[in-house]
C-alpha cells in the first residue's frame, strides 16, 4: 500500500450549492501534498470531510487501507485555517487538554509536549496565557499541539501565514524534518513559493472540480512551451532579432543582467532542439543568457483555473 | 472515544476559574444581603420620622380620636378660621392640617373632611386618618339609630375551616402556605437557573467561535459530544455557584442580624403577614403542632426525586436551544431574535405557575401546562407539593424526555453546521436548511 490517503469521488451538496463534484485525489505515503485552489473552490470542505468534521453525500475516503472511521482521528493532525486557541486559558493546560482530546494519556502528553517547546525555545510560555502571546507565538503552539501526537497524515491549511520571515522557516523545516520522519502531508496553501519548495504533488481543485494533479514535475513537463530564455550580444540589434523571428516565434523577455543585451523568449516548434536553437544564435551573435522556461507553480495554476 | 469527562472536567474549570465567576459567586451575596439590610433599614427610618398633623374639628366631637402615637403627633386647634389654621401650619411646618366643617349632620361632614399639606400624603397616612373618622362616625350614627355597640362586636364572628382530605389527612391554611413556599421556591430557582446558566453556556459557545479554536476541537470531538460537555459542565459550575450563594447567603444573613440587630423578619410580605396572624391567633396555635406534622406529611421523598428528575430535565432542554442559538450567531448581540422564543414558554411557564396553580392546583389550566413539555418542568414543580398521581409525574417526565431528546438533537444539527459559519447572521430559513445537511 503506497498511498496512505485515497478520496474516491467524494460529493458534498449544500443544499443547492455544490461543494465538491466527484473529486479523488491520491496521496502517496511520504509525500508533502498540495492542495491547491482558487478561494471557494471546496478545500476546505474535502479537507473537513477528511478530518470527519463533515460527512461526505456520496464517495468515500480510505485512510491507510481502510474506509474512514473515528478512530482514525487519532491518526491525523489538522491545522485549520480558521484557527485559535482558548484565549484566557493558560498554553501548558490548553495543550495538554488538546493532546489528551487526541487520545494521549497525560504523562505521555506532558513528555512530548516539553520536547517540543524546548525544540521550539517557547518552554517559558507554558503559564502564559494565550491572550498574552503575539499571534505568531500562539500560532507556534498550534502547531505543537496538531503534531504532538505523531500522526501519519498531516494537514496544514496556510500554516505559515501570520509568522515571520524566519519562524516560517522553523516551521518550513519542522515539516520537513516530519516528512523524513515517514508522515505524510497535505498542505493548503495560496503561498506558491511553498509550493514550489515543498510539494512533491499536488492536485488543483476549482469550482469544486479536480481539474489537475500529479506529481509537480510531471505536471511541469506537461505545461512546458520549449520556450528558452535569451540574452544576446550584439552590435546589430534589429538584423539578428529579425532573423529570428524569421525563423522562430518570439515574445519579449524580462530578465535581469549585467549586460545591454537583445533580451527574448523564443518558442521551438516541434521539430527543433534546444541544441538547434543554440547553434543558431550562436551563429548570429553572442549568447550570453540561455535558459529554458519551465512553468512555475504559480503560472500553472493561474493558467488552469483560466482556462476552465 | 468517549471524551466526555474530559471536556466536562474542563469546561467545569474554566467556569470556576474565571475571575467574574469567583467575583459573583462571592459578592453578589453579600450585595444581596447589603441591599436587604439596606431596605430594612431604610423603612425603619422612615418610620422614625416624626410627624405633626394639626386638626381643626369645627363639630368639636371627633378630636378626641386622635390619640397621639409615637411617630405622629396630634395638635388640635380651636377657635380659628380656616385661614389662620392654614397659616399656622405652613409657619411652623407641620406635615398638614385636617379640617372638618361644621355640619349638623354626619353625611355632610363625611363630604367636607379636607387634608391640606405642601406634598401630597402617603396612602398610608390617609387610610388612617379616614379609618379614625369612619369608625367614630359609624359609631355615633349606630348610637343615634339606638344600636347596642357592645353586642355588634360580641356577635363578631371569626371562623378557620378545618380542612381534611377523604383520606383522613388533615390540613389547614399554613400547610397550603408551606406548598406554594416549595413549589413555588422550586420553579422559580428552576426559571432562574436556566436564564443563567443557559446564558453562560451560550457564551462559552460564542467564545469558542470567535476565538476560533472550534475546529480544532471538533477534528477531535464530535460535536455533540462537545456540547453536551458544555451543557454538563456548566451545570455543574451552576450548581457549585447556587450551593455556595446559599450557604453564604445563611451565614450573612445569621451574622448580620447578630451584629446590627436587624431583625429581618420586620420585612413582611404579605403573606407571611397572613401567616404570622394565624399563628397570633390562640385557635391557630396549635395548628403550628399540625403544620409541623403536615410538612412531613408533604411527599417529600416524591418532592425531592420529582425535583431531581424534572429540574435536570427542564435545564438539559433549554440549555441545548441556548447552546444551539450561541452556534447559530457570530456574537452576542445577534443572539436577540432567537432568544425570544427560548424565553417566551418560560415566562408563560412561570406565569401560568403563580396564577393558576395557587388558584387551582388540580385545574384544567394547570394540569395541560405541567405536561407541555417547555412549561411542564416548571409548572410541575409548583404542583407537585399538592399532590400529583404519579402516572401524571412520570408521563409528564417521559413527554419532556422525548422532547429533550429530540431537541438535543435539533440543537445538534444547527451547532454543528453553525459552529464552522462564520460572518452572517443566519435567518430561520437557514437554521431549517442546516438541519437538513
Amino acid at each position: 500500500m503506497n498511498n496512505l490517503l485515497v478520496a474516491d469521488s467524494v460529493s458534498k451538496n449544500y443544499g443547492d450549492f455544490r461543494a465538491l463534484n466527484n473529486v479523488s485525489i491520491t496521496v502517496p505515503k511520504g509525500s508533502i501534498f498540495g492542495l491547491l485552489g482558487p478561494n471557494g473552490a471546496g478545500k476546505t470542505t474535502l479537507i473537513r470531510i477528511i478530518n470527519q468534521i463533515t460527512m461526505p453525500d456520496t464517495g468515500q475516503v480510505i485512510l491507510d487501507g481502510e474506509p474512514l472511521k473515528p478512530e482514525h482521528i487519532q491518526n491525523i493532525g489538522y491545522l485549520p485555517e480558521e484557527r485559535g486557541l482558548y484565549k484566557s486559558m493558560k498554553v501548558g493546560e490548553q495543550a495538554l487538554y488538546l493532546a489528551q482530546l487526541k487520545g494521549l494519556t497525560k504523562p505521555e502528553a506532558k513528555k512530548r509536549l516539553k520536547y517540543w517547546f524546548d525544540k521550539l525555545e517557547i518552554g517559558d510560555w507554558w503559564n502564559k496565557k494565550i491572550q498574552e502571546l503575539s499571534k505568531g507565538q500562539a500560532q507556534k503552539i498550534q502547531f505543537v499541539v496538531t503534531v504532538l501526537h505523531q500522526p501519519k497524515l498531516l494537514i496544514f491549511d496556510e500554516p505559515f501565514s501570520g509568522f515571520d520571515p524566519i519562524n516560517a522557516n522553523l516551521i518550513k523545516d519542522e515539516i520537513l524534518q516530519l516528512r523524513d520522519e515517514g508522515a505524510t502531508v497535505i498542505f493548503s496553501t495560496h503561498r506558491m513559493e511553498s509550493v514550489e519548495e515543498l510539494c512533491d504533488h499536488i492536485a488543483l481543485i476549482h469550482k469544486s472540480n479536480k481539474v489537475l494533479d500529479g506529481k509537480l514535475t510531471d505536471i511541469k513537463r506537461q505545461f512546458k512551451t520549449n520556450t528558452f530564455e535569451v540574452g544576446l550580444q550584439t552590435n546589430a540589434i534589429d538584423s539578428v532579432t529579425n532573423a529570428i523571428k524569421e525563423k522562430f516565434e518570439v515574445f519579449p523577455a524580462t530578465f535581469k543582467n549585467l549586460n545591454d543585451d537583445v533580451k527574448l523568449n523564443i518558442k521551438l516548434n516541434g521539430q527543433e532542439t534546444s541544441n538547434d536553437l543554440l547553434s543558431f544564435l550562436t551563429s548570429k551573435a553572442e549568447v550570453h543568457h540561455f535558459v529554458e522556461v519551465i512553468p512555475s507553480a504559480s503560472d500553472i495554476f493561474i493558467q488552469t483555473v483560466k482556462n476552465n | 472515544m468517549n471524551h466526555l469527562p474530559l471536556i466536562i472536567k474542563r469546561e467545569y474549570l474554566t467556569k470556576v476559574r474565571n475571575k467574574s465567576f469567583i467575583v459573583m459567586t462571592f459578592v453578589s451575596p453579600l450585595i444581596m444581603v447589603a441591599l436587604i439590610a439596606l431596605v430594612a433599614y431604610l423603612s425603619q427610618l422612615n418610620k422614625d420620622k416624626d410627624r405633626n398633623i394639626s386638626v381643626l374639628d369645627e363639630t368639636g366631637v371627633l378630636s378626641q380620636i386622635f390619640v397621639d402615637k409615637e411617630h405622629t403627633k396630634y395638635i388640635i386647634l380651636a377657635d380659628t378660621s380656616l385661614e389662620t389654621a392654614k397659616e399656622l401650619v405652613k409657619a411652623k411646618e407641620d406635615f398638614g392640617l385636617l379640617y372638618i366643617k361644621k355640619s349638623s349632620d354626619a353625611n355632610t361632614v363625611l363630604e367636607s373632611v379636607r387634608f391640606y399639606s405642601d406634598e401630597s400624603p402617603s396612602l398610608t397616612i390617609m387610610s388612617s386618618l379616614e379609618r379614625k373618622i369612619e369608625k367614630e362616625l359609624s359609631d355615633a350614627k349606630l348610637l343615634e339609630d339606638g344600636v347596642d355597640i357592645e353586642m355588634i362586636a360580641s356577635s363578631k364572628i371569626n371562623i378557620n375551616i378545618a380542612q381534611e382530605t377523604f383520606s383522613g389527612e388533615k390540613t389547614s391554611k399554613v400547610d397550603s402556605y408551606l406548598k406554594l413556599i416549595f413549589g413555588g421556591a422550586a420553579g422559580y430557582l428552576l426559571f432562574m437557573f436556566i436564564i443563567i446558566y443557559g446564558n453562560m453556556i451560550m457564551r462559552s459557545v460564542i467564545e469558542e467561535k470567535t476565538s476560533r479554536i472550534i475546529e480544532i476541537i471538533i477534528s477531535s470531538v464530535k460535536p455533540i459530544q462537545l456540547m453536551l460537555g458544555k451543557i454538563i459542565g456548566t451545570s455543574l459550575a451552576g450548581i457549585t455557584q447556587f450551593a455556595i450563594w446559599v450557604i453564604l447567603g445563611s451565614i450573612l444573613v445569621f451574622v448580620l442580624s447578630a451584629i446590627f440587630g436587624i431583625n429581618m423578619s420586620e420585612l413582611q410580605t404579605p403573606q407571611q403577614e397572613m401567616m404570622n396572624q394565624a399563628m397570633q391567633n390562640p385557635e391557630v396555635a396549635n395548628e403550628m403542632q399540625l403544620a409541623i406534622q403536615s410538612f412531613f406529611n408533604l411527599p417529600l421523598l416524591n418532592l425531592v426525586i420529582a425535583f431531581l428528575f424534572f429540574f435536570i430535565g427542564g435545564f438539559l432542554l433549554y440549555s441545548s436551544l441556548y447552546a444551539a442559538v450561541g452556534a447559530a450567531v457570530d456574537n452576542e448581540t445577534d443572539t436577540q431574535q432567537f432568544m425570544m422564543p427560548i424565553i417566551m414558554p418560560l415566562i408563560l411557564a412561570v406565569y401560568v405557575g403563580i396564577f393558576t396553580v395557587i388558584e387551582d392546583p388540580h385545574g384544567t389550566v394547570s394540569t395541560v401546562f405541567s405536561f407541555i413539555p417547555f412549561t411542564s418542568p416548571v409548572v410541575m414543580l409548583m404542583r407537585i407539593p399538592f399532590g400529583v398521581p404519579i402516572w401524571q409525574q412520570v408521563l409528564s417526565f417521559v413527554l419532556l424526555a422525548g422532547t429533550f431528546v429530540f431537541t438535543v438533537w435539533f440543537a445538534a444539527k444547527i451547532y454543528r453546521v453553525g459552529i464552522l459559519m462564520y460572518g452572517k447572521k443566519p435567518s430561520y430559513k437557514e437554521l431549517y436548511k442546516w438541519i437538513k445537511y
